[in-house]
């Protein structure tokens, strides 16, 4: 028999230690790349660019990986809702026509947040909606969700074309958020520095509610282990549908800044993204929203630094880094649950 | 020998048999029955999608695989032979060349993602194959220089296969029988027996264990087969049969570009044509397939003219506007997903065994 050492009192648990080298790949990967890119101006434009894409796609990608990592549903259906996030962000702007174009920062803003909030609301109900009708039936059956969810997109995408119409709309950005800052040699466009500010103010609410909240301590637990967080008393569907809406009102919030990014809007938008996202998810590990993170950030570095070098192959380098990381990690930077 | 050349898997329902009889005859015939570049077009898309249905049920209906790139593999056959006619001249040679490259980066793409994805899970396939496919499909349209870009390429096909090669007449039916006939008959007859040989596939022991793999992964492991690798077989040979699939398409259409092959939409055609016809038995993906290509032709028309009769009421019209024939075929496709999983095919069946 083994003689268990005891450990005094005052000991602190034995912390799982912090895996902290995939953080590194993001500032070896910029870092690499400048040599490539020679002039170091390009290079801070690209590299501002990437992270303002970065966090737009982490906007989008860490309500799926939230979903799928607690109730294990992945929503191939999440491209519709950064579509109709955006359709009723455009919706809500044009009557507000007045203060998009006027060139007062405040009065921009004021629209562009009334726009977020009606899009991030529509895009909860419309989640809430199709957690109820879509997804609810088909729990625990992965073949059935993946064709169930794509159905449901199919719908979604069709139903846009009725309601708004099929044409190319035109997203124009406010005034104020035109043109860039100019510190010196370096140009910042503001709206990408605005998305990267949006962007990381999503990740630290979400890494702040779920690290020191009983909601999060439970959503942490549930993705843990459902059956017993359900065996403890609480009710993990409700706590479901809650994170199902919140990850559809925040793909609406990052379908809105895509759409003003693109400055056009077409239907089809939630599709262009999600090639992205899932690259992202898979990369960062299914249900991790630190690797979620990390793994937008990479895909947009990424995909700015190719599109600039050598813009023919830029979406197959991608396809490359994903498999660069799934033969050094098979679950991702850092993988959540297992089941 | 019916039996025989089914494999022994008969319809096992009356109205299906019929139905399946009725598509073949129909099939078979179409060139004496209607006139027309239209219908003959129309079944020549039939016989097309029928082969690329049916090898994509292998994966979604038979081994439970669900996999988003067939659009890929089909856009690699008709690519392979399409540039080949393209490049090298239209003859047999370049043709079967074309072929036999597109059917090894076929099956050895297959192959590298299968090793890469299917070790893990049935999600992440679905997730890898998707980018995977979008990237090819954007870097089809890239790589302009080779691949003729967004406008794909046109291309003549073998002398013999030409509209213009006249090779008797039938005076008695009034038919030319032309090089275009003959490329339609090509076609059909290498789809009838691309599906007896998927069909002799999936009622083989190889074809049972791809079955017991889709039921339950873990207790055919646990009965001594590979899952890993019977997946990967099952992964390349419905590849290859997309690529064949593709192939057919380009002889026929004489024309390769991205909207035709490698577009999304084709995919989630695929998808409503398996599921609607039925998945886990080919005879679902010739309903499926047969249905859907009629719908697309044919109700588009018929919802036009439900549009204008509705057009005084608020909505009513859009909904019913030609343009989103796909929306009514969604809702069909998610209400099959709960109702009836084993698609037409399998509600036949039921019927037969409930009378």
């Amino acid at each position: 028999m083994a003689t268990t050492t005891l450990r005094p009192a005052t000991d602190d648990l034995p912390k799982t230690p912090r895996d902290l080298l995939p953080v590194l790949i993001a500032p070896v990967l910029a870092l690499a790349a400048l040599p490539l890119i020679g002039s170091p101006t390009t290079w801070v434009t690209l590299t501002v660019a990437a992270l303002a894409m970065g966090m737009m796609i982490f906007v989008i990608a860490s309500g799926l990986t939230l979903i799928f990592g607690l109730m294990d549903v992945l929503n191939f259906g999440h491209g519709a809702f950064i579509a109709i996030g955006a359709y009723m962000a455009m919706t809500v702007l044009a009557p507000l026509s007045g203060w998009v174009q006027s060139d007062a920062l405040s009065l921009n803003l004021a629209a562009l947040l009334l726009a977020v909030i009606a899009a991030m609301i529509g895009t909860g109900v419309l989640g809430w909606a199709f957690e109820r009708v879509i997804v609810r039936p088909v729990y625990g059956q992965h073949l059935k969700q993946i064709l169930i969810t794509m159905g449901g997109l199919i719908v979604a995408e069709q139903l846009i074309h009725v309601v708004w119409g099929g044409d190319q709309k035109p997203m124009p950005l406010p005034g104020g958020l035109r043109g860039a800052i100019t510190i010196g040699d370096f140009a910042l466009e503001k709206f990408r520095l605005l998305a990267v500010a949006v962007g990381l103010t999503v990740f630290i609410v979400m890494q702040l509610v779920l690290n020191r909240t009983k909601v999060g301590l439970l959503i942490r637990a549930g993705v843990e282990n459902r059956e017993m967080v359900e065996a403890l008393g609480y009710r993990i569907r409700q706590l479901f549908v809650g994170v199902f809406i919140a990850g559809s009102a925040l793909a609406g919030l990052g379908g809105t800044m895509w759409a003003l990014y693109r400055e056009t809007l077409t239907a089809a938008i939630g599709g262009d993204v999600m090639v992205l996202v899932f690259i992202v998810i898979i990369i960062g590990g299914l249900g991790s929203v630190g690797g979620c993170f990390l793994g937008a950030i990479l895909v947009a570095l990424m995909a700015n630094y190719t599109g600039f070098l050598a813009p023919k192959i830029a979406v197959a380098s991608n396809i490359l880094l994903m498999v660069a990381i799934l033969m050094w990690r098979p679950q991702g930077l850092y993988p959540v649950a297992r089941r | 020998m019916i039996q025989s050349a089914l494999s022994g898997d008969m319809p096992r329902s009356r109205i299906l048999s019929l139905l399946l009889l009725a598509i073949f005859l129909v099939l078979a015939f179409a060139p004496f029955l209607f006139s027309g570049s239209q219908p003959i077009n129309t079944a020549a898309k039939i016989c097309i999608f029928i082969v690329l249905v049916a090898s994509y049920d292998l994966l979604l209906g038979y081994t439970g695989i669900v996999s988003f790139a067939h659009t890929m593999f089909f856009g690699i056959g008709g690519y392979g032979v399409g540039l080949a006619l393209y490049g090298w001249g239209p003859t047999w040679t370049s043709a079967g060349l074309g072929l036999a490259i597109a059917l090894v980066v076929g099956a050895v793409l297959a192959f590298v993602i299968g090793l890469l994805s299917l070790r893990v899970r049935a999600i992440f396939y679905a997730m890898i194959t998707l980018a995977v496919a979008s990237a090819f499909a954007i870097l089809a349209s890239q790589l302009s220089e080779y691949t003729g870009g967004e406008d794909g390429r046109s291309f003549r096909v073998p002398q013999l296969l030409r509209p213009g090669t006249v090779l008797f007449d039938l005076p008695a039916l009034g038919l030319r029988i032309d090089g275009r006939i003959l490329s339609y008959y090509l076609v059909f007859f290498s789809a009838l027996l691309l599906l007896l040989a998927a069909l002799r596939i999936v009622n083989s022991p190889f074809g049972r264990v791809l079955q017991a793999i889709r039921e339950n992964d873990f207790r055919a492991e646990a009965l001594g087969y590979n899952v890993v690798y019977y997946r990967t077989v099952a992964n390349c040979l419905a590849a290859g049969m997309a690529v064949l699939a593709g192939a057919m398409s380009a002889i026929w259409v004489r024309y390769t570009g991205p909207d035709t092959t490698l577009s999304f939409a084709i995919m989630l055609d695929i998808l409503l044509m398996v599921v609607i016809g039925g998945m886990g038995t080919l005879y679902g993906a010739v309903i499926g397939a047969t249905l859907f290509i009629l719908a697309q032709n044919y109700l588009q028309k018929l919802m036009a003219v439900a549009s204008e009769a509705t057009s005084a009421l608020p909505l009513v019209p859009h909904l019913l506007h030609p343009d989103r024939w796909l929306l009514w075929l969604g809702v069909l496709f998610i209400l099959s997903v709960y109702f009836f999983p084993s698609g037409i095919v399998g509600k036949l069946r039921e019927m037969e065994r409930g009378r």
